[in-house]
């Protein structure tokens, strides 16, 4: 078990050296230069632009450039902002908890939605909720999130008037006001995973209703909800597990525009305004920072899929059933 | 007709091997990918034994009226400079806000006073020119980068899944939204990078394709006939390779079109004053309270189109389906 984890741990390396850079690769090599957006656009006299150009270490060679970024990267330090004079590490850490808990709050919304309609549509499959459960969730993929924001703004702000619009209060202001601005914001980016999580536990679900185990149980004759929820959701769950880990990449992408309709102090917003004022620094640190994130939280869904699934902790591999 | 077979569904990718870490199976791969960016495909069927009939009896009729939907969407797109509508970009303030039915003005105008038909119409030629030449790219390169890599395997083909999985380790539309920053936002742009994003899911999706096909007695019968690797490549592999990723890209041209929304709606898409339709739906946002058709009617038209997409690249992707091809 230890071993395993370890060996995934060392493979995890090269990834992420591989991640940055490429981060660094990307955004280095396209063309515009930094200096010019440093003066201002104003087109400053040859020796200003190469004080400037001296002042960010952009006279070096690009591998000096990249171990430089990256070994103070590895310390914290991702540089300080060309244009607001930010610290980039400093920025990205204070907005980093708004994203998180829109995130989380996302995840759990779509699961706690999806988890009762995936597995009542599996146990009723083919009946009539199991074909409008099905219509619906495919209805809700064609459905791109800015929309369905704006459907969540129309009814719950403008119509109802009872949940803001937009606005981010924090936990400090009371976790009643904090759920509140997060509402909206949060079932808006969920959307997409709804419709997935729903699809997936679903057949997975139907499959594992048919196992002799599930039988075993039911002419035990135990109630149905305790067959359901405690007899088949765990075997059914792991595809479930795998894909909510992946979807951190789409709810990541999710937050740079759902920050931006509700107005929230996330990294959304700040990769958004980042890349409003082309600052490169800013923009390479988030990229580097949300790609990492995902990166780790592919590799803990990884892990806790092998405690999970006892075929894959023995070391039984390759079991194709 | 039986229960459904509970094994086909456990393929789906949760036995891996653990050694080959990162690497999910191809099948899933295929699976999952398209969700990538946020919406888009479709998730596992039920491996019912009569899906296939259920879908041409039930889903007939559904599936023309989505061709139909798109077809209507490729017309209007071709002929918007002949079809009889006022000039997208007029703007005419004292006609602003009209709602729809409105005369001179079908299904009526925006914020500015602009033609919202008008707009729509010219908004679905930029939503097709990118999603149809983004996806192009992805298909041409990606699915020849994983059909060359599926056949010949070895280092080559490790070093550049290797590439892959890297790319596909940053969250898709982060990456699209800092390249395009510098990049710049001209239709061309836009096009290039986001078919240069979608390059390795095409190769993961060929690849896969690839190893169920490169193994079979007719491609070593051509083999052993004295057959040139190209001609082997291109005669006999890629005839089987090229209907699942065709019926993949399908789905991914939705894929495309909701991401070109996301630019626009972050005002990155193509510079204004051009429509786009997710230009326009940001633009009605302003309008919630007092116009919503502003804002709605280039939703439901999107909503339709990547609907549509869906539909018609989940009935072709059953049809050829890379998940019954294992890896």
């Amino acid at each position: 078990m230890g071993r395993l984890i370890g060996k995934k741990l060392l493979t995890l390396v090269p990834v992420l050296l591989a991640v940055s850079l490429l981060t660094f690769l990307l955004l280095s090599l396209l063309p515009g230069d930094p200096a010019l957006l440093v003066l201002g656009g104003q087109a400053g006299s040859a020796e200003s632009i190469a004080a400037v150009r001296t002042d960010l270490g952009l006279d070096r060679s690009l591998p000096q450039r990249y171990l430089s970024w990256l070994w103070a990267g590895l310390q914290g330090d991702l540089g300080t902002s060309y244009i607001t004079r930010q610290e980039v590490t400093g920025a990205i850490l204070e907005r980093l908890p708004v994203t998180f808990e829109l995130m989380a709050l996302s995840l759990v919304m779509a699961l706690v939605i999806a988890v009762p309609l995936g597995v009542f549509s599996a146990y009723l499959v083919g009946g009539r909720f199991d074909k409008s459960v099905t219509g619906a969730t495919f209805g809700l993929l064609a459905l791109p999130n800015f929309i369905f924001a704006l459907i969540l703004i129309g009814v719950f702000s403008v119509g109802l008037g009872i949940l803001p619009a937009t606005g981010w209060s924090p936990l400090s202001d009371g976790v009643l006001e904090n759920l509140r601005s997060a509402f909206l914001p949060a079932l808006a980016l969920s959307v997409g995973n709804i419709a997935v999580f729903t699809r997936l536990l679903r057949t997975d679900m139907i499959a594992t209703l048919q196992e002799d185990h599930v039988t075993l149980a039911r002419s035990k004759g135990l109630p149905t909800s305790r067959i359901l929820f405690r007899h088949a959701l765990r075997p059914s769950s792991f595809s479930l597990l795998t894909v909510a880990g992946l979807q951190v990449g789409t709810l990541l992408s999710g937050t740079v525009i759902i920050e931006s309709i509700f107005a929230l102090p996330g990294v959304g917003r700040l990769l958004f305004d980042a890349i409003n004022s082309r600052d490169l620094l800013m923009v390479q640190g988030i990229v580097l920072l949300l790609a990492v994130i995902f990166v780790l939280v592919n590799f803990v869904v990884d892990v806790l899929y092998t405690f999970l699934d006892p075929r894959i902790r023995s070391g039984a591999t390759r079991v194709r059933a | 007709m039986s229960a459904p077979d509970p094994v086909p569904a456990r393929t789906d990718g949760h036995i891996r091997d653990p050694a080959e870490q990162g690497h999910r199976s191809a099948a899933s791969a295929v699976e999952l990918e398209d969700s990538r960016f946020g919406h888009g495909g479709v998730t596992t069927e039920p491996p019912a034994n009569g899906r296939r009939r259920t879908r041409r009896r039930g889903a007939g009729l559904l599936y023309r009226l989505c061709l139909g939907w798109l077809a209507l969407i490729v017309f209007v797109a071709i002929t918007a400079p002949w079809l009889p509508l006022p000039d997208p970009d007029t703007i005419d303030i004292a006609a602003k806000l009209a709602p729809p039915l409105t005369a001179g003005h079908l299904l009526g105008s925006d914020g500015l006073g602009r033609d919202i038909l008008s707009r729509l119409v010219f908004g679905a030629q930029v939503s097709l020119i990118i999603s149809l030449s983004a996806v192009g790219i992805g298909i041409v390169v990606g699915g020849t980068i994983g059909m060359v890599v599926g056949y010949f395997r070895g280092r080559l083909e490790t070093t550049v899944m290797a590439g892959v999985d890297v790319l596909l380790a940053f969250p898709g539309l982060v990456l699209l939204l800092a390249l395009i920053a510098f990049v710049g936002q001209s239709l061309t742009a836009i096009t290039l990078v986001i078919g240069f994003l979608s390059i390795p899911i095409y190769a993961r999706v060929a690849r896969a394709a690839t190893l169920a096909v490169s193994q079979r007695e007719y491609v070593l019968a051509a083999g052993l006939m004295g057959a040139r690797t190209r001609r082997i490549l291109f005669r006999e592999i890629m005839p089987n390779v090229i209907l699942p990723v065709a019926a993949f890209g399908l789905i991914a041209l939705g894929v495309v079109i909701v991401l070109e929304g996301s630019l626009a709606f972050l005002g990155l898409s193509v510079e204004a004053p051009a429509a786009t339709w997710g230009s326009m739906i940001a633009e009605g946002k302003r309008h919630l309270s007092d116009a919503i058709h502003i804002a709605l009617i280039p939703s439901v038209v999107m909503f339709l189109t990547v609907l549509s997409l869906n539909l018609v690249g989940d009935v072709l992707r059953s049809r050829f389906d890379v998940r019954e091809a294992n890896l």
